[in-house]
């Protein structure tokens, strides 16, 4: 499988805090790899890294390197603002923006310079289309986005993030906060995605890193402890940590 | 033996319990009794202009000639209306969008030094007494306008500017706090879609909190349509409505204070003044339901 991103001897730290220990794995393209580990390990940090959503918070100062196909996204050329349409993000609460449905969607593209309407209409039909969501909301676009369920909020929240055709999404335990129908739809959807987005999803539950990932990623006080296949880390762990973590020895 | 000290104990807590409502429906009436009486008293001497003076209401609202001591005695309020709604509006107008900026500053470009230094220094101007204001207002502002603008300088630009700077930490305050509650969420789902930072306050700062924002602005027309002594010292108190912004003016405030001392209670001229009051406290009312009925449309 094709390499998508490439994190290198990746240091992270907030202040004195030493978040991210050298840190190197590649993500493959098309499929969806899965970062666990009990809390505070990490592997929140290392996803917003992938957007350079840390960027933001002051005192935090990154060594080593992410590549993204073949751009250093911490560059000194790079533009935040179009690595972040790359690489779009799913947050763990639904946020949707207090606007209508349709404005919701098409937040992003207008933000990147679409404004012809017919344009923003076939986007807004085809995100939707793509979040699964468009059959439940396309007789009330107008309708404002805080109206409708916590999980219908999260699919359009994927379909804001497709609108602006990013080649990476990036679910921070976007199901932890739906109950458990919208999480089936979420993994389901996720599984349809990776055929044309490479999705890399932080989660707090086991199982579902196991139901939809192909590859997973073991987090532990900031390192990786273990990168396999989803199959292989999950039936034969090389590393006692993992299978303690797995088994539900901790964490 | 048992038993009685827990009747005892049990008896304290029921009297603690009776002083504690006693006190408390003490106090909530007397407040609304005072606010009952003074609506009362204020709309009694007030109405009593049309009732008891027989002047045509009509006359009063639309009225430009303000001589109660003429012969006949004239009443037209128009020109204290026009001027005290001139300068609230104006005031805004200019405090608004610099309220916005020192929010947008504190809470999202340098929250550290805006937290620490901006907004301390902003609030402070709220405890400036408005004589000060005024005072300031007379020996800087005015003279300024005289300067540049034909006329005295006394007049609506330097009563509105005066207001401005009084109600620019009202405006910054509601601001500053509509801006900080901002669920973080919304900034980080705009930041995420590739946005930078001055398109997510456009798109989404504004937008979203301008319900509050709104209500920090009709807080702010309500102190500055209230406002008296500040203004009355810097607006030049001549009964008409002025054409030009630099051409003295009244205020219904600044009416009621100038004359309030020279006339005798229950003649027309006094009575005249508290139509005037009357009309102020109305609209005092009419700024506290917008801003009611604001803040509930901004929950939704």
């Amino acid at each position: 499988m094709q390499v998508l991103i490439d994190i290198k001897n990746l240091d992270l730290y907030y202040g004195e805090f030493h978040a991210l220990k050298k840190v190197s794995m590649s993500i493959p393209e098309k499929a969806i790899t899965a970062f666990i580990g009990p809390s505070g390990c990490g592997k929140s940090t290392l996803l917003r890294t992938l957007n350079r959503m840390n960027d933001m918070i002051p005192g935090t100062r990154i060594e080593g390197s992410i590549r993204v196909g073949d751009t250093d996204i911490y560059g000194s050329d790079v533009d935040v603002e179009t690595l972040r349409k790359k690489v779009g993000m799913v947050f763990q609460q639904p946020n949707p923006f207090p606007k209508s449905i349709y404005d919701n969607v098409a937040y992003g593209p207008r933000l990147h310079g679409i404004t012809k309407k017919h344009e923003l209409d076939e986007i807004v039909e085809k995100s939707l289309r793509s979040a699964a969501l468009w059959d439940e909301v396309k007789d009330h676009l107008k309708r404002s986005a805080l109206s409708i369920s916590g999980g219908q909020q999260q699919r359009l929240c994927i379909a804001r993030a497709l609108a602006v055709n990013p080649d990476v999404l990036l679910m921070d335990e976007a199901t932890s906060a739906l109950d458990p129908i919208s999480t089936l739809k979420i993994e389901e959807l996720a599984q349809e995605l990776k055929d044309r987005y490479t999705i890399v999803m932080v989660t707090h539950n086991m199982h579902q890193a196991a139901r939809v990932s192909n590859q997973t990623v073991f987090f532990l006080n900031g390192e990786v402890i273990e990168y396999a296949d989803t199959e292989k880390l999950f039936s034969n762990p090389t590393d006692q940590r993992t299978e303690d973590y797995i088994s539900g020895r901790f964490g | 033996m048992a038993r009685s000290v827990e009747r005892e104990k049990r008896s304290k807590h029921l009297t603690e319990e009776w002083v504690g409502r006693v006190y408390t429906l003490i106090c909530v009436g007397l407040l609304v009794l005072t606010i009952f009486s003074m609506v009362y008293f204020v709309a009694s001497k007030g109405l009593s202009t049309f009732f008891k003076d027989g002047v045509n209401p009509i006359d009063l609202f639309t009225g430009v000639k303000w001589a109660p001591e003429g012969e006949p005695p004239l009443f037209g309020a128009l020109p204290f209306i026009v001027g005290s709604f001139s300068t609230s509006i104006l005031a805004a107008l200019i405090a608004a969008p610099l309220g916005f900026c020192a929010a947008v500053f504190i809470v999202e470009l340098m929250p550290k030094f805006g937290r620490k230094v901006l907004q301390p220094v902003i609030e402070l101007l709220a405890g400036i007494p408005s004589v000060v204001y005024g005072f300031v207002g007379l020996s800087v502002i005015v003279p300024f306008f005289r300067d540049i603008f034909p006329g005295q300088g006394l007049g609506l630009a330097a009563g509105g500017v005066v207001l401005s700077i009084m109600i620019l930490p009202t405006i910054t305050t509601i601001a500053t706090d509509a801006l900080a509650a901002l669920p973080a969420g919304l900034k980080e789902g705009s930041y995420a879609l590739g946005s930078t930072r001055w398109q997510t306050i456009y798109r989404i700062v504004l937008p979203t909190t301008l319900p509050a924002l709104l209500t920090g602005i009709v807080l702010g027309i309500a102190r500055a349509f209230g406002e008296a002594l500040a203004v009355q010292m810097v607006i030049g108190n001549a009964p008409h409505i002025p054409t030009s912004l630099f051409e003295s003016a009244s205020t219904l405030t600044s009416a009621i204070t100038l004359s309030m001392g020279n006339t005798i209670m229950g003649t027309a001229h006094n009575n005249a003044l508290w139509t005037l009051a009357l009309i102020l406290l109305t609209m005092t009312f009419v700024f506290v339901f917008i801003v009611r009925w604001l803040e509930r449309r901004s929950k939704v």
